[in-house]
């Protein structure tokens, strides 16, 4: 047994901005438990001398030239926005605190 | 005259290079191949309404004499995680419903400069995960070897198109499998590249570590072609490798007229014993590895102990990636808006994105979220991240050995419709084969090994190579892929059975 | 809100040690943004600066600009850290409407610099050491505008717009380690190590440091521990002072709010604060919760940043000066008194009198400039001097004033034009036509006409008593209204006199 619970998946829908029903956060933590059981196996042979291999085929250094190139139209960057004012987005009231 | 979408992309290539077709002609049959079969088949999610007029372009440009590139004029389709400008991209998700890119991705921008003439947007599982297209969030793939199966997934819009004769060749993406098991299971061909030998610019992230653009086709050397154009080194692609990469197409050519089958020695996993596949995958795998022996080949068992830790490796790397990968569908920018009377923007998010996204997505995303989030980071994903290496490690011990490794490209046949959706973990267990070439970056094929026995279904059989060694794929691809079709006296495909009513 | 108590400054010392820390975002002026080929941009039309990543549209990907590697490798130099042989980028994860990706892509475990240490002189010429722990790259984010509701802030607004224009901006954040031992000086440290970090950052060049416009933005951490403990205290973060003196001022607000709720037997909230520059106070922002799980990963889609040795030795060899020598060698080459030097300092003006001496001013000119007539309208207009004009134009009125073509008196008017963004001296003198005339015919009239007014002058000079020619001269500037220079029209009163 894994520790998935409802608890802890709600606070996955909330850290993830997914509006979950009582009825997906059920599911999920079933179906969750289950699958965090057989994936948990990869600690097995994760052992300490092992590296991670964060891209498959290693390089460095990719850079850019610090040269303007093409941008994006007003019109292109607000085409597909759900909502729009003053050549910027629209969005509903935040009320949180900015970063 | 003849049906033109039966040709391959090669052939059809030569017929319009020499002047007996035109690219009108061309992309007129598969519309109207589209049009007869596309409603039970159900590969597109758009049909372009201008494709006729970018073949009279081409055709234009042929009779005035331009160079044309050895695929101008021949027909494409498009999987839909690839964005288009004069499509929309949707990556199978309500959440992107009708969006439309200010930009084409990379391999369609070169594809269009080839004088290929996209006719639309293939059906996919909801932002390519899945294994069946059954998640897509406009109704699922058809098989057309039996429509009542799935075509594989998640690229299984490509793949049936391909084998309905809808499309000559298609692009694909793959993550875990998603263009090697869809061909498996509808007896077309599939190639997942080097990491970082097809540029992701404009494909829709899944996950940014594990996916890769790749040819969908019915035959190796019709994925060569594709490849050529698409492949290559782009600045807009961080990961993206600056090889010299030789031709694959003609890779393929040369693994079809040689004896390459002379002297190469197949690696066959000890780790993946048969019973672990239906009999009838196991008894076409055995075939085909039969058919490469009395051929020259040398089969040699190798042991990769590290790739039964592939599927959680995988199943944790992709819903961490994905779960940041999709935060960016929140309703502000772009895509759709579900609005909460009285909500903060985090309402309206929250709403949006429980609306938007399907439940494979939601599992995957809450599921990566938990991967990622303090506490579990070491247990998880940085656990994954080891096994990606012992699973390099497994490769580059057998790769000393053997020239490929040879499995077969997934553990069943098509399955039914509907069978496997509730149960996500028996659903991952299909990507066993196909997993480890993306979690390792090296590339793979999967060509038609033949039919199972107990239900006449295509079988699929992949080959692997070490990373940049792709051509090695095409010519040992092209070989098998000859040897085959000579057995069965024809392509596997004309045993499928006929769509739409022989119209 | 009610108002938190606060308790006397000194008294809030005897009782606690206030331990700082700083975090700084140094926007760089790169030509171009940390992630796309986009215009690293200030004051255009919202969104139009964008390319299709710094929107977060799908299929976009991120590419790093080598440039803005350098700037930060140079930084991270500059403030005396070690550059790591190999660093990485990481996605920070949250959610916010300013984040075109809703990650942001920065340095977590392996940043480009860490360990080092600044000297921070402080306006007595004490100096104090400020240890770094690290300097890491990172994109900004977009601006957020808020409407309705009464107040333009984020609470109660109706709605609100978003214009990512600044978004994948290059930033270097730097972090400090907990800086001990500033006692009663901490509000002055807190000013006088921004004032250092921009002096670095201009001397670098690498950005232009304007507070104002948020290319310079600090993060101040307080916290307050009982003397004759060793445990630190909880800390508070107040966020986006951006100015030297609100840092200055949030420090001191913090540490006497603070000692007031410990003395008081209470304890303090590790939170967020926000600064409010009207009432020169603070107020809580949202508290540390697990929703900060920030779920950070290395960046599957950009490459490890492995500078070699050949590099750091280039661009150490590259860098200038540091501050400390730098000020002692210009104090020299300036010629200027203790005094003056920190007169100059202590506004935080060497940059600006440096780059001004190099247009062409004398460093008196420049000086005098810089502390006197710019830092007092500065104070007035309750803004940074540095902020009101360029040093070029400083120094190209100066050369208006060698050349005679302006008296001191016109210069300060045409410093005036130039303060409220009339354009450069030589526009704005040509605009309001305040140029000393130089032509003499018209200075020989005015001469004429006062010297005929005053006979008895004229008498006076013709005797020899040469001195009472200040009231004819004084006559003439009135008539000429200023612009005329009083050394030639001193010239021309004695010789107009002996005719
Ligand atoms: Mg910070
Ligand atoms: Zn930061």
């Amino acid at each position: 047994m894994s520790e998935i619970t409802p608890d802890l998946v709600r606070h996955l829908g909330v850290l993830s901005r997914i509006q979950l029903s009582d009825d997906e956060i059920e599911r999920l933590t079933g179906q969750l438990d289950v699958i965090v059981d057989n994936i948990a196996k990869v600690s097995q042979v994760a052992t300490p001398d092992v590296p991670a291999t964060s891209h498959p085929i290693p390089l460095e250094n990719v850079y850019r030239a610090d040269e303007v190139g093409a941008t994006l139209t007003l019109a292109q960057a607000l085409q597909n926005a759900p909502d729009a004012a003053d050549g910027r987005f629209r969005v509903t009231a935040i009320l949180g605190e900015e970063q | 005259m003849t049906d033109l979408t039966r040709l391959s992309a090669a052939d059809l290539a030569a017929e319009l290079s020499s002047g007996t077709v035109s690219s009108v002609e061309a992309t007129r049959a598969h519309l109207d191949r589209i049009a007869a079969v596309d409603g039970d088949v159900h590969a597109f999610l758009h049909v372009s309404d201008h494709a006729l007029e970018v073949a009279a372009g081409i055709d234009r440009r042929r009779s005035a004499g331009d160079a044309l590139g050895p695929l101008a004029g021949v027909p494409l389709a498009i999987k839909d995680v690839l964005v288009t400008t004069d499509m929309p991209s949707t990556s199978g998700s309500r959440i992107l419903e009708g969006y439309m890119s200010p930009f084409d991705a990379t391999v369609v921008s070169r594809a269009r400069a080839a004088g290929l003439v996209p006719l639309g947007k293939t059906n996919m599982d909801e932002f390519a995960m899945g294994s069946s297209t059954e998640h897509s969030a406009y109704g699922p793939t058809h098989n057309p070897w039996d429509l009542e199966r799935i075509p594989g997934g998640s690229g299984g819009g490509s793949a049936s198109a391909v084998a309905a004769f809808e499309a000559p060749l298609a692009l694909g993406s793959d993550t875990g499998g998603s263009i090697r098991q869809p061909a498996h299971v509808t007896g077309t061909v599939g190639v997942k590249p080097t990491y970082g030998g097809v540029s992701r610019y404009g494909a829709i992230a899944l996950a940014s570590s594990l996916d890769q653009v790749g040819p969908v086709s019915r035959t190796v050397l019709d994925a060569g072609l594709l490849h050529d154009v698409i492949g290559g080194h782009d600045a807009n692609d961080s990961t993206s490798l600056a090889d010299a990469w030789p031709s694959f197409a003609d890779a393929a050519r040369e693994g079809a007229r040689g004896d390459v089958l002379r002297g190469l020695r197949v690696g066959v996993i000890r780790e993946l014993p048969d019973s672990g596949f239906q009999p009838g995958v196991s008894t076409a795998f055995r075939a085909a590895l039969a058919a490469m022996e009395a051929r020259g080949a040398e089969i040699v068992e190798i042991s990769a102990p590290h790739f039964e830790y592939g599927v959680a490796a995988y199943y944790l790397i992709l819903p961490a990636e994905a779960s940041s990968n999709l935060a960016k569908f929140d309703s502000v920018r772009f895509g759709m808006r579900v609005n909460v009377p009285g909500g903060t923007v985090e309402d309206v998010m929250a709403a949006t994105r429980d609306a938007g996204f399907g439940d494979e997505v939601k599992r995957r995303i809450i599921l990566g979220t938990y991967a990622l989030s303090a506490g579990y980071y070491d247990a998880y994903y940085g656990s994954a991240q080891k096994v990606r290496t012992l699973i390099q490690r497994d490769f580059a011990a057998a790769f000393e050995r053997v020239d490929v490794i040879a499995t077969p490209s997934a553990p069943t046949t098509a399955f039914k419709l509907g069978e496997k959706i509730d149960d996500p973990l028996q659903m991952y267990l299909n990507d066993v084969t196909t997993i480890p070439a993306n979690l390792a970056g090296v590339p793979g094929i999967s060509i038609p090994a033949g039919l199972a026995e107990e239900d006449g279904l295509p079988v699929g059989i992949q080959f692997l190579a070490p990373a940049r060694e792709d051509a090695r794929l095409y010519r040992v691809g092209a070989a098998v892929e000859s040897v085959l079709v000579d057995s069965w006296g024809g392509p596997l495909l004309d045993r499928a059975p006929v769509l739409g009513g022989a119209r | 809100m009610a108002k938190d108590a606060i308790m006397d400054f000194d008294k809030a010392l005897e009782l606690f040690e206030p331990v700082l820390g700083f975090e700084v975002h140094v926007e760089l002026n790169t030509a171009t943004k940390m992630f796309s080929a986009a215009p690293n941009s200030f004051g255009r039309e919202p969104n139009t600066d964008l390319a299709p990543v710094d929107l977060g549209l799908p299929g976009s990907l991120p590419v790093v600009n080598g440039e803005a590697v350098r700037y930060s490798i140079s930084l991270g130099l500059a403030l005396g850290c070690s550059i790591a042989p190999s660093s990485r980028f990481a996605r920070k994860n949250y959610f916010y409407p300013d984040l075109g990706k809703n990650y942001q892509i920065s340095q977590y475990d392996e940043p480009i610099a860490f360990e080092g240490e600044v000297e921070v002189e402080l306006e007595d010429g004490t100096v104090i050491r400020v240890p770094i722990e690290r300097a890491h790259m990172e994109e900004d984010a977009g601006k957020l505008t808020h409407v309705g509701g009464a107040t333009g802030r984020i609470q109660g607004a109706e709605y609100s717009l978003v214009d990512y224009n600044r978004a994948g901006v290059p930033l270097v954040e730097i972090v400090t380690k907990p800086i001990f031992g500033a006692e009663h000086r901490a509000p002055e440290l807190g000013a006088a190590y921004v004032r250092t970090i921009r002096d670095i950052v201009l001397s670098l060049g690498i950005s232009d440091a304007r507070m104002e416009r948020g290319n310079l933005r600090c993060d101040a951490n307080v916290s307050l521990r009982p003397r004759g403990q060793e445990k630190l205290g909880t800390r508070t973060e107040t966020k986006n002072v951006n100015s030297m003196r609100s840092v200055q001022r949030a420090v001191r607000y913090e540490i006497q709010r603070q000692a007031a709720i410990l003395a008081a037997g209470g304890t303090i909230t590790q939170e967020t604060r926000h600064w409010h520059e009207d009432t020169g106070t603070t107020s809580p922002g949202r508290p540390k919760s697990d929703a900060d799980d920030y779920r950070y990963f290395p960046e599957p889609d950009l490459l490890p940043v492995v500078p070699g040795a050949d590099l750091i030795a280039e661009l150490r060899a590259a860098l200038p000066e540091p501050p400390a020598a730098r000020r002692r060698r210009l104090k020299e080459e300036w010629g200027f008194t203790d005094l003056e030097f920190r007169d100059v300092a202590n506004g935080g003006l060497i940059a600006e009198v440096e780059a001004t001496v190099a247009a062409g001013a004398s460093p008196a000119a420049a000086r005098k400039w810089w502390t006197g007539e710019l830092t007092r309208i500065a104070n007035a207009q309750n803004r940074e001097a540095v902020d009101l004009v360029s040093p070029a134009d400083v120094a190209a009125l100066q050369l208006l004033v060698d050349s005679g073509t302006l008296t001191d008196k016109l210069a300060r008017q045409v410093l005036e034009g130039m303060v409220a963004g009339e354009g450069s001296p030589q526009e704005i003198v040509d605009a309001r036509g305040l140029a000393v005339v130089s032509d003499d015919g018209p200075l020989i009239a005015a001469i004429d006409d006062a010297l005929a007014a005053q006979p008895d002058v004229l008498q006076k000079i013709r005797e020899g008593k040469v001195q009472a020619a200040g009231a004819v001269i004084g006559a003439v500037m009135k008539a000429m209204r200023g612009q005329a220079d009083a050394a030639r029209v001193r010239e021309l009163v004695l010789e107009r006199a002996a005719e």
